[in-house]
């Protein structure tokens, strides 16, 4: 592919990953926002103490679990879902760049996506603990 | 205090963190750690995790304003986030070992730099140097709409770019903020790249740099729904309302203002982490 082709295809590359980007936004706030007045009309009691860290209980904190408490419509696991539809956005916008720099056979670049795309799945679903 | 009255206070606090960050440029991911940590009394882990997810939004939101622009270069900005999202996972790695004051000096120390570097924004043109072999061969040189039509421009210094990002990933993972002023130091100063177009590629990485350690901190339980949900719902729509009226001419004031702000929330950061009282 010469220069100027390149160079249009990226341009083309950054409107679509604009609209990604933004719709992955908008869906994120929505699902918190849902979660939010459902949290908050069911969590009358008075406010959590912050101040003493104590970890949030493991269905709040893996994958599975947070679709687990979304789906049954607890206030919580519906915020946990829109921020974890938030972190995915970036990560979506790393992997349609990855297909991009396929489609230009751009292989420098097919390598450095691929690389970043790794570390951010390996921090998602590493397993982390603490 | 009730749960909806204390949502309401953060929701508030977080829009003003958010208008005014986008207002200066700043972000508001930078003041939300002293703003949960000294006015809410919330646990600095709590506090580091809301902010994270908060940033994400912004950086996001943001970044489908900029490309309508044409300004940022998405190879370099690619590139780099090998360096930063590595960064970031070290970053989230390491605040598992250093003790809450530590954390907060250091988050002190940062906000002052960043309040400097706010102030002195806009006050340097950047000069091109002429090609460089390793961004020639990482086809990294580009073009940006400037004021007489499309402008080139030659990036340089690679090596010490990756080095300066590595750094803003550590302080991004391990503060939970942005990092924004040191990504624009490495590319405006170590890579020669254009202000407009560092500033827009930076703000393309923040997201994926924060989400890169968002990760990891949600599996350690850091991030709390009740915390994180006015927090990022607050800072996302302050954050679109301060870039709706950025072009007025008060900006210059609000900076220096909001720079003065950050700059006592740091020395009260760094001398409540003395004295232990985070």
């Amino acid at each position: 592919m010469n220069e100027t082709a390149v160079r249009r295809s990226d341009q083309k590359l950054d409107e679509i990953m604009g609209a990604l980007l933004r719709s992955g936004v908008v869906l994120a706030a929505a699902i918190v926002f849902v979660g939010g007045v459902v949290y908050l009309t069911r969590h009358r009691v008075p406010v959590t103490d912050y101040r003493v860290f104590a970890g949030e209980p493991a269905e709040l904190r893996t994958i599975s679990g947070i679709f687990h408490e979304a789906l049954a419509f607890h206030g919580r696991g519906l915020i946990q879902l829109g921020l974890l539809v938030l972190i995915a956005t970036p990560v979506a916008r790393v992997a349609f760049s990855l297909l991009a720099f396929l489609y230009q056979r751009d292989w420098t670049y097919v390598f450095v996506a691929v690389l970043v795309l790794g570390l951010l799945l390996y921090s998602l679903f590493g397993g982390h603990r603490g | 205090m009730n749960t909806a009255e204390f949502t309401a206070l953060v929701g508030v606090g977080s829009l003003l963190a958010g208008f005014l960050g986008a207002l200066t440029g700043l972000g508001g991911g930078v003041v939300i750690v002293p703003l949960l940590a000294l006015v809410f009394h919330v646990d600095l882990k709590y506090a580091i995790g809301a902010a994270l997810v908060s940033v994400i939004a912004t950086s996001s939101g943001a970044a489908a304003a900029y490309v309508k622009e044409g300004y940022s270069n998405i190879r370099v900005g690619m590139f780099l986030e090998i360096a930063t999202t590595i960064g970031a996972m070290s970053g989230a790695a390491l605040a598992l070992y250093l003790h809450a004051s530590v954390i907060a000096v250091i988050f002190g120390v940062v906000l002052i730099y960043s309040a400097v570097v706010s102030v002195k924004q806009g006050v340097h043109a950047t000069q091109d140097l002429g090609p460089d072999r390793i961004a020639t061969w990482l086809r990294m040189d580009g073009t940006f709409p400037g004021e007489h039509g499309l402008e080139s421009y030659h990036v340089r210094g690679v090596p010490l770019g990756l080095a300066i990002m590595f750094v803003a990933g550590v302080l991004s993972g391990l503060l939970g903020i942005g990092s924004g002023a040191v990504k624009v130091l490495a590319m405006d100063k170590a890579m020669k790249l254009p202000f407009k177009v560092s500033t827009t590629t930076s703000n393309f990485m923040i997201g994926v740099t924060a989400a890169a350690s968002a990760g990891i901190y949600l599996s350690r339980g850091y991030i709390d729904p009740g915390l994180a949900m006015p927090v990022m719902l607050g800072v996302l729509l302050g954050s679109l309302a301060g870039a709706r009226v950025l072009a007025g001419a008060s900006a210059n004031v609000l900076r220096y203002v909001f720079s003065g702000v950050i700059a006592v929330l740091a020395v009260e950061m760094i001398y409540s982490g003395i004295t232990g009282r985070l």
